[in-house]
């Protein structure tokens, strides 16, 4: 057998065994993926509108807070998901175990057995978003406008960024100790989702100009304001060139970053 | 001329860091079809460095290994479909049953479907696994979890099987079944490199065995050959209350004709002879104004070549 079909079945050898484990814990990754939009939507759009008279934050939640917050949790399930999905796994069998030996002795280049992590893992990360849109339609108070018109943008944006998720995993999980994952994810992952332009657009940070220059180094940015030019794009976004060109450029960094901490730490 | 499998030139391994460590000076090796070869040395002799390189896990400093032929270094993903590895500790996929391990491992190779399950229903049989098919690797002894590890290192039909200690950390009647699952391999053809620093395991394993140590080959052969070469010897340890006045009876010990050395140890002597014959007498009695403790005798075996070659034990 020639080696390119060779590297693919084995490729697809690995990808199956990632399905049967997810397979096994599917009620659990469901749970995992689902319950932070769930509650957030069931609070900020269910409970503060019905309480507008004596909250003030219902007034800065308004009407159309639903459809404003959906792209941006989509971002948030497909950032969280893609991180779950290859960092930690990652982490631990870089440590103790050394599981990640197993993997390693594939008949596959070792940047392929990377690659798979990270496919395998915007697959979590697609799913995990398409859950949030039934969410978004039954959960708020009044009706989320999605409307999306621009299928192709919509899949581009959904998968670019389910790969820039579990890029950044694959950065962390082969940079960071087990004993540090958790630290990471409190000074890193939650500081970028809070500050990715997932619960306003990026454009209306125009009065707080320093802020609006520096989250453009956070990738979570595109991924939300990529996701509101598509799934709801009468709310404003940035230009969708200028998001497909960052999501490609995070992607390849983060890959490439991740890729040579990958292979330090499997090639000694 | 039989083929040779594992061409081993000229290789080392440097890790340059605060502290720069030879791991690999230089070692030269070729295995031919069929053996079991075993690399005895004592741990960090460079045994486990070697394996990892020829693994394709290591990167080498400077030499070649090849694989039927084929670079590791260069081609690595085309060399890996060529062996089989049992590594020193275990790496089985703790998120997936006994049999998935085995069929994953098979996919992961090309298998298809069907061939993929028959082949770990096969491997399950063969190393009387069958009924724990459905457990998980946490949930396996040390010596069951090696058995899945062996049956998972030979699922895809490889060329070479390496194991690296593979007995370590083995009670006494897994280690058997280990070495008897070995044996089963190599009487179906395929060549072994294991690395131990138990000489017993290397002497009744091995068809040719190479002692390494500080990175070395010392010495290389049959497990016979290299006792008859090197050491036909007897070592004699004695345990002494005190060594005060020893160096003439040493002097003494030496001008015998069947004493190859005698020397003073930290809490006693040494002494390596040809033979044992009229010597432990004479031994006991010259050393009994020492306050003789004990005494050890190890008949010639693989520990006295090593022992011989390097001065230390294996285990020290």
């Amino acid at each position: 057998m020639n080696s390119p079909a060779f590297f693919l079945r084995a490729f697809l050898g690995l990808f199956l065994r990632d399905l049967r484990v997810l397979t096994r814990e599917l009620i659990p990754f469901v749970l995992r993926v689902g319950m932070q939009p769930l509650l957030f939507l069931f609070v900020f759009t269910f409970i503060l509108p019905r309480m507008s008279r004596a909250n003030p934050l219902a007034a800065g939640g308004g009407a159309d807070f639903g459809t404003i917050i959906l792209p941006g949790l989509m971002a948030v399930a497909i950032m969280f998901s893609g991180i779950a999905a290859v960092a930690l796994p990652l982490s631990s069998e870089f440590g103790i175990t050394r599981e990640i030996d197993d993997r390693v002795m594939c008949p596959l280049p070792l940047w392929a057995v990377a690659l798979e992590k990270v496919c395998f893992s915007a697959m979590q990360s697609i799913i995990a978003a398409l859950l949030v849109i039934p969410m978004a339609y039954y959960v708020p108070a009044a009706p989320v406008q999605a409307d999306v018109h621009n299928w192709f943008l919509f899949a581009l944006v959904l998968v670019l960024s389910s790969l820039l998720a579990g890029s950044l995993g694959l950065v962390i999980g082969s940079t960071v100790s087990p004993k540090h994952i958790g630290l990471v994810f409190s000074i890193i992952v939650v500081p970028i989702t809070f500050l990715g332009c997932v619960y306003y657009p990026w454009a209306w940070l125009d009065k707080i100009p320093w802020l609006q220059v520096g989250v453009l180094f956070n990738p979570i940015v595109y991924m939300s304001e990529g996701l509101r030019a598509s799934v709801t794009p009468g709310i404003t976004h940035m230009p969708w060139w200028a998001i497909l060109i960052a999501l490609v450029f995070f992607t390849a960094a983060l890959a490439r970053f991740g890729l040579r901490g990958f292979l330090r730490r499997v090639l000694s | 001329m039989t083929r040779l499998i594992v061409e081993i030139e000229n290789l080392t391994k440097i890790y340059e860091s605060k502290l720069r460590v030879v791991a690999v000076d230089g070692i030269d090796l070729d295995l031919k079809q069929g053996e079991i070869f075993g690399l005895l040395g004592p741990n960090g002799a460079g045994k486990t460095t070697t394996i990892s390189i020829a693994t394709t896990r290591t990167l080498p400093t400077s030499g070649t290994v090849r694989i039927a032929g084929i670079d590791v270094v260069e081609h690595p993903a085309h060399a890996r479909r060529l062996i089989g590895v049992v590594p020193q500790f275990n790496t089985l996929d703790r998120s997936l049953t006994v049999f998935e391990n085995l069929y994953y491992h098979c996919r992961y190779f090309g298998f298809s479907h069907r061939q993929a399950k028959s082949r770990s229903l096969e491997l399950l049989d063969q190393f009387l696994l069958s009924e724990r098919n459905g457990m998980y690797p946490a949930q396996l002894s040390g010596g069951l979890a090696q058995r899945v590890q062996i049956a998972r290192a030979i699922a895809h039909r490889p060329t070479v099987l390496f194991l690296d200690e593979p007995s370590a950390g083995l009670d006494p009647q897994s280690r058997m079944a280990m070495w008897e699952a070995v044996e089963g391999l190599h009487k179906e053809g395929i060549t072994v490199l294991l690395t131990t620093h138990y000489m017993e395991e290397a002497d009744s394993l091995s068809d040719r065995v190479a002692i390494i140590d500080y990175g070395r080959v010392l010495a290389l052969g049959s497990p016979q050959k290299l006792k008859s070469t090197f050491g036909a010897d007897t070592i004699f340890d004695l345990k002494l209350r005190s060594q005060q006045g020893l160096e003439p009876v040493i002097s003494a010990l030496k001008a015998r004709p069947d004493v190859t050395s005698a020397e003073a140890h930290a809490d006693g002597l040494r002494v390596i002879a040809a033979s044992s014959d009229g010597l432990l007498p004479d031994l006991v009695q010259t050393v009994a104004g020492f306050g003789l403790r004990d005494l050890a005798i190890t008949e010639p075996s693989l520990e006295t070549v090593f022992i011989k070659l390097t001065g230390r034990d294996l285990r020290e």
